[in-house]
């Protein structure tokens, strides 16, 4: 805590006016300068909260709360003894008497005034703009009364702007669940970051995303309905389009009113004219931020370069030498699925620059790089994939370590090649935002130390990826912080002593440190799944919900349902082999129409009902399990699905019953609890129509019997699975695929799927297949015993816990309120069905009615 | 430690403790949500020396309640717990964020009485 002033005279004053991104990092300046203890420090805030992160603004609405945007705490202000007025602007100052007055009426002298009042949007003077139903983007006062709006009654939204921000507005927008124009007077989105190429790729990603451009046209009027609320907008181009709300993006101009009010200098097109100290025309007064127009003649509108104007300006203030004569313009937008990135001189304005494209309209991708004609790069474009920018961007003002055409084509075409942050030199700035080099982030040894040492990350986060690439690897392979072994180790250690219990394993065998603790949210699961698959054989109970197991398992295993993101769940039957009777699918149907469930088929050939409450769950799988259905494990590190093909019975070219076996197939393995889940499919003929060459083990058909392929993985990192033996009867196969399974589960690590098992144990495929065919290790039997056990001591999870009256007990959302549903899972209406109400998430619990508070 | 006469879980909401469920109802190591009368929602875990935490339920990542759906963990000594849905850590004495220094939980006094 600071000591109260005792100094006996008065301190000087320091004003600050506009408490925004740029004011705030100009106050951190000014601390770390000595400024707050030296002056007395006066801030005007004008909104109605304290600065925030105005570049995240869009993140409101998948889910980050006006707090969480904040960028200051009342410890930082307390500390540094800065008063800060929120919601109290500055309306008007004297330079003669040196004093500020606000909205409020109170009056500050000031020894040092600083300006950093941001920009407004700029609203086109069309007729119908301050319509009920008119929006900018700029606050997250803006933001809540869109989407107050939107909620209350608007299914059509239209953008004014296709920059930047106006892309982003529309994303926001189309998540709101609005059917969303983009109207762009320049004959491309994006005008100013991309050239004609990237537009037309951006424009394809866009459309793609399912909204509707109007580029080359101009918004002439907004059309309002009898209520005098927004109804539509009328373009130049003669077109109408019928829209319920307007967000006008159509760039920002500095709010330099006080200024010139107060006649100090400011640009022709607007701005408060600064030097390189950013002083203004009057030597007392500073200008930072979007509101400046810099030395360099321009107005930024990134959140960069107002940083370093605000550290330039505390330096100054505190005597120090700084100077601020111009930044980088790179930007990256942030709108989800869309990659987009510019950087340095984008547009090729340098006198002989030479450019280096690629294009492919196909996957709407462009890239383009400005090159000098020494073989500097200058700058350049990425739409469709930014992979590169965060290694491009740094290198800008050097000659690249490979050719330029190499840097722009896929991997995987020409002579492709991995550069990576490795290439770039220490001084090479890697966080834009806050203007952290390689340096000063290797100087880090973790994510959150990087963050915490340097900001490096904090800002606009499209800088992480290279972070996360520059940070070391560490060499210690054990489970996690609690455990030291590998989970192999561990899997052995629980066979060999018998350990029934994570807190004896933890106790006796963790890490000096961990032991008497909790374990954590990495081994607990890892080691419930190692428990439960020697089950039988180490003498613990099966039931994944009894006893101290209970507290091992992910919410999925607890609930035995699968967590979705607005905290509902949802539920997946078996359906083994894909095959269902007609009456088994109207029971599904049924149940789903019964309960509002969202249903889906999924990618493995079953069914998903989605949106189930915790407490709907038994009552759900009630009428399942009494129809026949039990769980189909796609909440657990267990079998998932095996598929098949329709097969010899039905196909001309089947030459074994692929349904048969794969049912067999799903019913031996159901409940097995893996290091990671397991996919299985069954095809009839080589033809390979149920896709078993990418499953953990996959069965293809041959006249004479069954090939065994392992190994196979869909997902982010594919890979074709391995043949393991061929022509196989079916007591064969199935005991091959015993030991195969066994001897994965026992060797593999925590989350490691058969693919990446098989590619990294020493040997191979020619090892494992030593070990599962030609039992080199002589431990098949052992193998095929721990399988047989498992076999006879299935049990369906669900009906179990529908006996169990202890075990239902679980199910409710609060154990104070038994009967009370969740209120803040909430649905709305998609396509004839339902999805969760995320602006419900993303405002967070309301009060129920009736409530006091 | 406990007795065999019922014991409860109480959360301090202003001046009153208010008396949320009997201890037993609590499995260490895992966690239950109790509905608060303004309508707020806390996360109530025990860990395996018996002691109670609460926290506010929801994820502030996500914006769903989930919280208490998580599982609890240990980290230098300091007891916290995993959100079940993108899995970032909450100390579960101070509410704060292992994974992210900006953002925290409310945290509320407990007992177990
Ligand atoms: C529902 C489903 C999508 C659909 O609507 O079709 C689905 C949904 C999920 N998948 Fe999947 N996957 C589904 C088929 C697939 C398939 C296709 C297949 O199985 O034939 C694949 C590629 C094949 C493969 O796994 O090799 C697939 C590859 C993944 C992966 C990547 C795995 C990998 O090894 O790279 C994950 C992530 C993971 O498991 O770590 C994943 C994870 C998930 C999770 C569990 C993500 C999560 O944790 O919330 C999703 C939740 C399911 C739920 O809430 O019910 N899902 N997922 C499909 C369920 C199939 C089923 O009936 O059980
Ligand atoms: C949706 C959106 C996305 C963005 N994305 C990016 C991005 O990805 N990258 C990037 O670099 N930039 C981005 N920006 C721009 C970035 O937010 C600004 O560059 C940055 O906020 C500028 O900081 P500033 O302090 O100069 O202005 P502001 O943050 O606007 O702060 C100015 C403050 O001064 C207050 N004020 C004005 N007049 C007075 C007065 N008379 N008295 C008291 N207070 C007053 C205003 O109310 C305001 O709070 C984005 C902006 C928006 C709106
Ligand atoms: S894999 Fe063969 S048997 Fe099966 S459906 Fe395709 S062609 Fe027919
Ligand atoms: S570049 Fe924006 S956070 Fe690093």
């Amino acid at each position: 805590m600071p000591t109260p002033a005792q100094n006996p005279l008065p301190r000087p004053t320091l004003v600050l006016i506009g408490h925004g991104m740029v004011g705030q990092r100009f106050l951190e300046a000014a601390a770390a300068q000595g400024l707050t203890a030296s002056h007395r420090v006066v801030v005007l805030c004008e909104e109605p909260r304290p600065a925030y992160d105005r570049v995240q603004l869009t993140s409101y609405f998948a889910g980050r709360t006006p707090d969480e945007l904040s960028l200051t705490d009342r410890a930082f202000l307390d500390e540094h003894g800065i008063e800060l007025y929120v919601g109290d602007a500055a309306e008007s100052f004297d330079r003669e008497a040196r004093t500020v007055t606000a909205r409020s009426g109170a009056v500050f002298p000031y020894d040092k005034l600083v300006l950093a009042t941001g920009s407004y949007p700029f609203v086109p003077p069309v007729p119908g703009k301050d319509a009920t139903g008119c929006f900018v983007y700029r606050t997250i006062e803006d933001l809540l009364a869109i989407e107050e709006y939107a909620k209350r009654r608007a299914t059509t939204g239209a953008v004014v702007g296709g920059g930047l921000l106006g892309l982003e507005a529309a994303g926001a927008l189309k998540g709101l669940g609005l059917a969303t124009h983009v109207v762009e007077f320049a004959p491309r989105l994006m005008p100013v970051q991309v050239d004609e190429g990237g537009g037309a790729a951006l424009l394809r990603t866009i459309t793609g995303m399912g909204l509707t451009v109007h580029t080359g046209t101009g918004t002439q009027e907004i059309v309002t309905g009898e209520d005098g609320a927004v109804s539509g907008m009328k373009l130049s181009d003669g077109s109408e389009v019928a829209t319920d709300l307007v967000v006008f993006s159509a760039g920002v101009r500095p709010r330099d009113q006080l200024a010139r009010d107060h006649g100090l200098t400011v640009g022709e097109r607007g701005g408060i004219t600064v030097d390189e100290q950013c002083r203004t025309s009057d030597p007392d007064v500073y200008a930072i931020g979007e509101c400046a127009l810099a030395a360099d003649g321009r107005v930024y509108g990134l959140v960069a370069p107002g940083y370093e104007m605000a550290q330039t300006a505390a330096a100054d203030i505190a005597a120090q030498e700084a100077s601020f004569t111009g930044a980088d313009l790179s930007t990256k937008l942030k709108l989800l699925g869309v990659d987009v990135a510019s950087f340095g001189d984008a547009h090729g304005a340098a006198e002989g620059c030479l450019d280096v494209v690629y294009t492919d309209s196909r996957s709407g991708t462009y890239k383009k790089l400005v090159m000098s004609p020494d073989g500097e790069l200058l700058g350049g474009i990425l739409v469709g994939d930014a992979e590169q920018y965060g290694v491009l961007r740094p290198l800008t003002g050097t000659v690249p370590p490979v050719p330029a055409e190499q840097l722009v084509l896929p991997a995987g075409a020409g002579a492709p090649v991995a550069l990576g942050p490795e290439a770039l030199p220490g001084s090479a700035v890697i966080c834009n935002c806050h203007n952290v080099t390689k340096d000063a982030i290797c100087a880090c040894s973790s994510l959150p130390e990087v963050k915490k040492c340097t900001k490096a990350g904090t800002g606009c986060g499209s800088c992480l990826k290279v972070i996360g690439q520059l940070l070391p690897k560490s060499g210690d392979d054990g489970l996690c912080g609690c455990f030291g072994q590998t989970r192999q180790e561990l899997y052995e250690i629980v066979r060999a002593l018998r350990i029934t219990s994570f807190r004896e394993l933890l106790d006796g065998h963790g890490r000096e440190g961990a032991r008497g603790g909790e374990g954590c949210d990495e081994c607990k699961p890892a080691v419930g799944s190692i428990i439960a698959s020697l089950a039988p054989s180490i003498g613990a109970k099966g039931y994944v919900l009894d006893g101290e197991q209970a507290a091992l398992q992910d919410t999925n295993d607890h609930f035995l349902a699968n967590l979705q993101k607005n905290g509902s769940y949802s539920v997946v039957p078996r359906i083994p082999g894909g095959e269902i009777t007609p009456e088994k699918l109207i029971v599904i149907g049924e149940v789903a129409r019964d309960f509002g469930l969202y249903t889906k088929i999924t990618g493995g050939q079953r069914i998903d009902l989605f949106g189930a409450r915790v407490e709907q769950l038994p009552m759900i799988w009630t009428r399942l399990v009494d129809a026949g259905f039990e769980s189909g494990h796609a909440y657990g590190k267990a079998l998932r699905t095996v598929k098949s093909c329709v097969g010899q019975t039905w196909c001309r070219y089947g030459v074994q019953d692929s349904v048969r076996m794969a049912i067999d197939l799903e019913l031996r393995y159901r409940g097995l609890r893996a290091p990671h889940k397991l996919k299985s499919a069954v095809s009839g003929c080589a033809r390979e129509c149920a896709e078993a060459q990418s499953k953990d083990f996959g069965v293809i058909a041959t006249a004479s019997g069954w090939n065994l392929y392992v190994g196979g993985n869909g997902g982010a990192t594919p890979r074709h699975a391995d043949l393991l033996a061929q022509d196989l009867g079916d007591a064969e196969l199935v005991r091959l695929i015993d030991r195969f399974l066994m001897f994965y589960i026992r060797t593999a690590d925590r989350l490691e799927r058969t693919a990446a098992w098989l590619d990294r144990i020493d040997g191979g495929l020619d090892h494992v297949r030593d070990v599962v065919v030609h039992d080199s290790l002589g431990i098949c039997d052992e193998l095929e015993s721990l399988m047989a056990a498992h076999v006879t001591h299935y049990r369906d999870e669900w009906a179990e816990t529908l006996d169990d009256p202890e075990r239902l007990a679980r199910f409710v959302s609060f154990v104070n309120a038994p009967g009370v549903p969740d209120p803040t899972v909430g649905f709305v209406p998609e396509r004839d069905q339902i999805k969760p109400d995320l602006p419900l998430l993303s405002i967070g619990p309301r009060p129920l009615e009736g409530a006091t508070r | 430690m406990s007795g065999s006469t019922s014991v409860s879980i109480q959360l301090r909401l202003e001046e009153d403790w208010l008396e949320i469920c009997d201890r037993t109802q609590l499995v260490p190591g895992r966690g239950l949500a109790a509905l608060l009368p303004d309508g707020r929602q806390a996360a109530l875990f025990l860990d395996r020396e018996g002691r109670a935490y609460a926290i506010d339920n929801r994820d502030p990542f996500t914006g769903a309640a989930v919280l208490s759906r998580g599982l609890l963990g240990t980290e230098q000594g300091r007891p916290f717990v995993a959100s079940p849905l993108l899995k970032q850590r909450f100390d579960l004495e101070t509410g704060r964020c292992l994974d992210d220094d900006e953002v925290s939980v409310a945290v509320h006094p407990v007992r177990v009485a």
